[in-house]
Formats: C-alpha cells, structure tokens, sequence
C-alpha cells in the first residue's frame, strides 16, 4: 500500500517537474494537480523522416508519463511536410531536419510562436561492413573506381554534401544522386554502392548493416534541427507539452542515444 | 455509340456515376495546369537537366518497348495458343508486375542483377556491371511494361481465333510461315497497341527506378526522377515537367487509339 501511494507521487511529481519543461506549460501550483494530469487529446507531430525511431520512442515515453494523451506521428521528408501542412494537413507540432524548411512554415505565418532548436546531425561515410573499396577518409571517396552515392544538391543531406566537399577540397564523382538519404543507405546496405554519404544516425539506426567513417570535414556542415507548434493546431496545450519533452533531459538522451548532438 | 436500333440500353444515373469517374480522372490534371508558371513554362522545360532527363527518357522507354516487343510476342503466343502444364500459373506470373507495388519490383531486381545479387556476381565476373547504369533503368522499365504488351496481344490473338492459321496449314504453311504471313499481321493492331502502353508504361516508371538503378543526371535521372527530385527546391519546374510527361503520355495514348481505329479493316483484310 505504501509503495503504491509512494510511487502515484513521485509519478506526479515527475510529470509535474516534465510539465514545467515545456516552454508555454501553464504554471501550475506545486501541490495541486499536476499540469501533466490536465492533459488530454491527441497531438499529430510532422517530424522529418530522419527521426522516425527517436521520436517513436519519445512518443511512446510522452503518452506512458501522461495517461490519457495520444501521439500521432507522420513522418516524411521535411520538405514533403511543409508542403502538406501548408495545405491545410491537421499538425499541432513540426520538427524539421533542417531550419530552412522551418523558415518556410515561418514565412508563410504558420507556426505559434518561434521554433525551438533541438539536436543537430553531421554528415559520416557508410560503407558495408566488409568495406570493399577500403575507404578511410572523405579523400578516398574521389578515388578512381570507388562507387560512390550521394545525395543530390537538391534535398539538405546533399546541400551538406556540397559543403563538406567544397571544405575537404575533394571533388566526388557519384555513380547516383538519391533524393533521399534514407536513398542513399539502401544502395549501401543492399552492398550496390561502396560508399555513401549519410547522418551520422542513419550509420547509427543501420547497426552492423553499415560500417560508419567520420571524418573531420564534417563539422563544416551542421544540420540544425528546429521544433515548433503549429498554428492551426486545436490543441497548442498538449503541442507544448510535447515539444517540452523532446527539449528535457530525458529526451535528450533519447537524441543523444541515436547519435544525434546537442544544439 | 448508338446501335442500329437506336436503344442505348444505359440507364440515365449511369452517366451521373460516369461523369463523377471522368471528373475523379481530369479535375487533378486540371488543377495541375491551373498551377503552372506560364511566362517560365518555356525556360523551365528547356533547361539543361529537364532536357536530359527527357531525352533519357523517350530513349530508355523506346529500348524497353522493343525489349517487350521482343519477349512479349513469343511470351504471348505460348500463352495464348500452347497448350503445356502450368501454363495459368507462367500467365499469372508474367501479369504479376501489373498490381506488384513498382518498389517491389525494383527490390527483385536488385536482388537479381545486383552486385550482390543472382545474377549479378557472374555478370560483374563477366565485365558486366548493370547497376547505376541505364542499362538498369531500362530493365526496370522493360519487367513493368512487358505485361501491358502480353496481355493486349494475347488477347488480340485469342478473339482472332486460329481459323486462318489452320486454313494456312493445309496448304502446306510451315509454322513460321504461318506465324510470319498470317497470325501476325492478323494481329498487328494488337500489338501496336500493347507496344504503345508498353512505351507509355515505361516512360511513367519511377519506383523501379529508383530503387534498382539510382539516380543521376543523363544516365538514370528519367523524368519521373527528375519532377521528384525538383519538387524539393522548385514547385515550378516540377509541375511544368510533369505537364511534359502528362502531354507525351497523352500523344502517345491518342496515337495508339488512332493507330487501331485505322488499321484494323486493313487486318481483316486478307
């Protein structure tokens, strides 16, 4: 019996001390009921694809802390997701791979309040785990032969990509430019390419499938990941709450677990 | 189309349905028109990687119809006029790639002429290396296409029955001659009409390609890769290349339906 009471109260008071975490959670008084307890509903988070299995799992961790409430989660490439909620699609929380994509919601007067950042991801080089092409370094990837993917110009991991080459002084000669980088590890994996150019999560998320090189040139092209609500969202509440806990500590472990660094 | 009679012998709330299905059809290419940058439309379809990526295009697409037409004529007769166990499961096996998700097929394909794939380890022996090269983008058109052409053909060959061919026979034909002077010019609206969704198949085929033969500008970036990657960073220029392909697709189609409205007296004709 009394473990029970004890556990019910640390259980408020952490959900309480999550609760205040969130940057818009209204106060609430120490002892009374927990912010944490008036919430309820759904919440839909549009979150960019390279998040998929850290923010499944912080949904999973959101909804057990907070009993009553329901995340959806969609996820898709970050330019994918500005268009859809720019067309009206029902998302109370985006989190974006790169802030472009959020200057965009931004201009186009969509989010409440000002974007959060929240993680950040360098660029590394995959290659399958026997490395057939023997690759240790950016340099080696313009070796003559080596067949190697990237992202194209178009999309942000291939806008990283330019910028690195440009800092290493290398010029790649791709066999393939993927629109995506989820794209690009698939051609690794399936062992067709010797080399890709992927985050440092994907390497990370990949297990023993890839084998990951880091290379110096990579902090030349930091990928800054923003979060903010949305403003049509019906439930701004929960929307805060939510992004409340991807900024805490918990859910920067989580982050930080997958590889990604701190803001 | 009125009969003899005059009856039409369609209920008026089908026409309510059918206009509702029409509309399903032409309201989003409508809108898709409404949204192009006219003043641009000209610049944006003439710059160097739309250009490239046409012309890979409209290449790739012609090499994979001949391939369909090559495999798909034998494939179709066996089918049609053979007689041979598992001759229903050969046929739904050859229809397959029509409902496969294209992706499926662009992974079967990887596991088979891949570098790590079936195949692949002894082509790559042999010199051959298909991934990332357009002979990859064509394969993966010609698996999706090849059963657009089977299925019109066999059909053209079943409804035409095999009378002529008997007839052809008796007076002392050889197989291949008979196939030669008869069944195929019989047949031949048929076929060009199974050719020409074979090319247009071809000329829409994105998922296949992407996931067996990667993309890059003039040697696998088709169109379809091509409107997905501008879509990213310029709206403009992938709407204005979609209308491209939306266009070439419908040259094509209309082509086809005026190829067989006119040709097939002439195949009557013996």
């Amino acid at each position: 019996m009394r473990t029970r009471i004890v556990a019910a109260a640390i259980a408020v008071a952490s959900a309480a001390a999550l609760g205040a975490c969130g940057t818009t959670a209204p106060a609430t008084t120490p002892s009374g009921s927990s912010s944490a307890s008036q919430l309820s509903g759904t919440v839909t988070v549009f979150a960019a694809a390279s998040l998929k299995s850290t923010f499944t799992q912080l949904a999973k961790d959101f909804e057990a802390r907070n009993p009553g409430t329901k995340v959806t989660l969609s996820f898709a490439g970050s330019s994918d997701l500005v268009t859809q909620i720019t067309q009206g699609a029902p998302a109370d929380v985006f989190a974006s791979a790169d802030t472009k994509n959020m200057a965009k919601l931004a201009d186009a007067k969509l989010l409440d309040g000002t974007a959060t950042n929240f993680a950040t991801n360098v660029l590394e080089i995959a290659v399958p785990p026997s490395n057939p092409a023997s690759i240790s370094s950016f340099a080696d990837l313009a070796k003559p032969g080596v067949k190697v993917v990237r992202c194209a110009s178009q999309v942000p991991c291939g806008a990283a990509t330019d910028t690195v080459e440009k800092a290493a002084g290398v010029t790649l000669n791709p066999v393939s430019e993927e629109s995506s980088v989820t794209d690009v590890l698939g051609k690794v994996t399936s062992g067709e390419a010797d080399a890709g150019l992927v985050y440092v999560t994907d390497v990370k998320g990949a297990g023993d499938k890839v084998k990951g090189i880091a290379f110096p040139e990579s902090d030349k092209a930091v990928n800054t990941y923003p979060i903010a609500t949305v403003s049509s969202s019906q439930n701004k509440e929960l929307a805060a709450a939510f992004i409340g806990s991807v900024t805490s500590e918990a859910g920067k472990k989580v982050l930080g677990n997958a590889g990604f660094g701190a803001p | 189309m009125k009969t003899a009679t005059g009856y039409q012998g369609i209920p008026r709330w089908i026409f309510a349905v059918a206009a509702v299905g029409g509309l399903l059809v032409v309201l989003p290419l409508l809108a898709m028109v409404a949204k192009v940058n006219w003043p641009q439309f000209i610049p944006l379809i003439t710059s160097d990687s739309s250009l490239a990526a046409l012309g890979l295009s409209l290449r790739t697409s012609a090499a994979s119809t001949v391939l369909c037409v090559v495999l798909g004529v034998p494939l179709a007769l066996v089918l049609a006029r053979g007689d041979f166990p598992g001759q229903r499961l050969l046929r739904s096996f050859v229809l397959l790639p029509l409902v496969l998700p294209p992706v499926v097929g662009g992974i079967a394909l990887l596991y088979t002429f891949g570098r790590q794939g079936l195949l692949g380890k002894s082509l790559e022996v042999a010199g051959i290396q298909i991934a990332f090269s357009t002979t990859a983008v064509v394969l993966a058109q010609t698996f999706v296409a090849l059963p657009f052409l089977v299925v019109s053909l066999e059909g053209a060959l079943r409804s035409a029955g095999n009378r002529y061919e008997a007839v052809a026979a008796t007076l002392g034909a050889r197989p291949t001659t008979v196939l030669r002077r008869v069944t195929l010019p019989l047949v031949l609206p048929g076929l060009a009409s199974g050719a020409v969704l074979s090319f247009a198949r071809s000329l829409g085929e994105f998922g296949a390609t992407l996931t067996f033969a990667g993309s890059l500008e003039g040697v696998t970036r088709t169109l379809p890769l091509e409107i997905y990657l501008q879509r990213e960073t310029d709206a403009d220029a992938a709407v204005a290349l979609s209308l491209v392909l939306v266009a070439v697709a419908g040259a094509v189609v209309g082509l086809s339906y005026g190829a067989r409205r006119s040709s097939a007296p002439v195949a009557v004709q013996p």
